[in-house]
């Protein structure tokens, strides 16, 4: 809404102006507002302020805490092992979001065209199939394609690339990457489709231009699609970097953390320190650390991509 | 438009690829689930003598009967409540606009990110305390606070496209604001409504982290839950894990498939707004 200069007649009564005359009405929206904060107060800003809380003190959940100050962070950040899973969340961001929004851009730009065949809706809805499951259950159909056994092995055999099979999930050298391409597969269809939508709206007389113009199909991807994209991209980016950091389903089900450390995710370290090692301050501090590490890799994308409007 | 045929083609080519790779793991689950119990098959091979009695197995040993009641019963909590605040303060943030409205819901878009894993811990303490462990409780109301920043900024930018002149009219009417809200603005809330609904259906029937941490008893969680004991259970009888997987997949499928139209949409809009 844009100020109105003083002096200036307003052309019709907003909501403002009415509620200047009948200032009881004014605070009425903080009761329908109630109900809401009082549930997100409760189970969202309460644990939220605790979890800052408890990562200051060491405590096993059932004694008494102490308080140890920042200790909790310096283990954080000087234990290998712990701090391993904060570097295995970046490198699950490769595979959970670079692949498929990279896979995502150049399949949606190959397919444009045909966003309006009778192919494409149907792909609409097999494409979001892995959305609509449980994550668990991704997870567990990929254990069973990345076993000893499993589609894959048979699949690189079938192709004569039988010296490359192994247990996928088992092997600490493939086990993280191997997780990963669950992630990927969750993720390339919502980012595919996402960026479709987004291409649809994308004026075709642009593409008619350029195409008399002379550009081919990288030139036309990079000055028209690309640009006009922005929007989406960042919601594919924002989506799946969350997915990524807050990894927790698939590897809980697919290799709990193993073989020895190697998939080890904060999301998993958090749910074993407080639940089975009863370290709840380390917990803590790795939660505080999950936040405020999606929220930083999170608010830049936003920025980037929002462009003015709003 | 100028297309060539070469690029359609490669198009189409591309798609199916993609839909092939969609599949096939459902495709390799399903024919796996037909082998003996107990085997351990190739990836992708159709038995000789498909077992398809090992889905009524899966049934008895995942006790469907029992799990789909719980997940419907936490939905049912779950999703109505959700959506009954979130469109209240909806309609506060967004057509009311109270002093003080900005700042209010910028608290909540604050809420927007936050990982489950950076509450779960104080949330087990307080759930605890609140004697409400392993009831189905534990997991209905902190899913009630958890979805409420989205169910807000969703249901605000329903309310804040309504032109102020519908208000207006209702109250020169004699409305009163919970009149406004009820018989006005509710109803035209409709669409955005169902698609929040269908949202946080499929997020509610699909959450795993909270059910597993506040729930001891499989058969009082949600169906992702669920899956996550019956693996653990039957884990190494492939087969029978397969018939299971694919049993707690079809509610969501089928569900799926009969409002796929809204369900895309909603999923669309939803990763856009979120």
């Amino acid at each position: 809404m844009s100020l109105t200069p003083p002096g200036t007649t307003r052309p019709r009564s907003t909501g403002r102006g009415r509620r200047a005359r009948r200032p009881r009405r004014a605070w009425l929206g903080w009761a329908f507002a109630l109900p809401a904060i009082a549930v997100y107060t409760t189970f969202v800003l309460r644990p939220l302020a605790l979890t800052v809380q408890y990562s200051f003190y060491d405590w096993n959940g059932i004694g008494a805490a102490s308080w140890i100050g920042l200790d909790n962070y310096t283990r954080l950040f000087t234990e290998p092992e712990l701090l391993a899973t904060i570097l295995h969340a970046f490198e699950l961001i490769v595979f959970f979001s670079f692949v498929p929004v990279l896979m995502g851009l150049a399949v949606a730009a190959t397919i444009r065209r045909i966003a309006q065949s009778r192919l494409a809706t149907v792909a609409r809805t097999v494409l979001f199939l892995p959305q609509v499951i449980p994550l668990v259950a991704a997870g567990i159909m990929w254990t069973w394609l990345l076993s000893t056994t499993g589609l894959v092995n048979q699949m690189l055999s079938a192709v004569g690339l039988g010296s490359l099979t192994r247990a996928w999930l088992g092997d600490f050298g493939t086990a993280l990457p191997a997780v990963g391409v669950i992630g990927a597969w969750v993720q390339i269809g919502l980012c595919t489709l996402l960026l479709l939508a987004g291409m649809s709206k994308i004026d075709v007389s642009l593409y008619e231009a350029a195409r008399l113009d002379g550009a081919g199909p990288v030139r036309e991807f990079v000055s028209i699609t690309l640009p006009s994209l922005r929007q989406e991209i960042g919601v594919c980016v924002t989506v799946t970097v969350i997915a990524a950091l807050a990894s927790f389903d698939i590897i809980y089900v697919s290799t709990q953390g193993g073989p020895g450390n190697s998939t080890m995710v904060p999301g998993l370290e958090i749910f074993y320190l407080a639940f089975s090692e009863r370290q709840v301050g380390m917990a803590s501090a790795l939660a505080v650390v999950l936040t405020l590490l999606v929220l930083l890799c999170v608010l830049p994308i936003q920025r980037l991509t929002r462009d003015g409007n709003r | 438009m100028i297309t060539t045929r070469r690029e359609t083609l490669t198009g189409r080519v591309l798609l199916v690829l993609l839909m092939a790779m969609t599949l096939l793991p459902f495709l390799s689950l399903l024919v796996t689930a037909l082998h003996p119990s107990g085997s351990y098959p190739d990836g992708l091979s159709w038995p000789a003598d498909p077992q398809w009695g090992n889905f009524a197995a899966a049934f008895t040993a995942a006790n469907m009967q029992r799990l789909l009641l719980s997940s419907f019963l936490i939905v049912l909590g779950v999703v109505p409540i959700s959506l009954l605040f979130g469109t209240m303060a909806g309609f506060a943030f967004g057509h009311l606009r109270m002093p003080g409205h900005r700042i209010g819901f910028l608290i909540f878009v604050l809420g927007l990110t936050l990982p489950f894993e950076g509450l779960i811990t104080p949330l087990y303490y307080q759930v605890r305390d609140m004697g409400l462990l392993n009831t189905r409780w534990a997991i209905i109301l902190p899913l009630i606070g958890l979805f409420m920043p989205f169910s807000v900024l969703w249901m605000r930018a329903h309310f804040v496209n309504m032109p102020d002149e519908l208000s207006e009219a209702a109250r020169i009417d004699g409305a009163s604001t919970w009149q406004l809200f009820r018989r006005v603005h509710v109803p035209l809330a409709k669409p955005a409504l169902s698609s929040l609904g269908i949202l946080l259906f499929l997020w509610t029937w699909n959450q795993f982290l909270l059910a597993i941490v506040l729930v001891a008893d499989p058969a009082k969680r949600t169906m992702a839950g669920a899956l996550g004991a019956f693996q653990g259970q039957w884990g190494t009888d492939i087969p029978l894990l397969c018939a299971g997987s694919l049993l707690i997949l079809t509610p969501t499928l089928t569900i799926f498939l009969i409002f796929q139209r809204r369900f895309v949409a909603a999923l669309l809009q939803g990763s856009i707004k979120g």
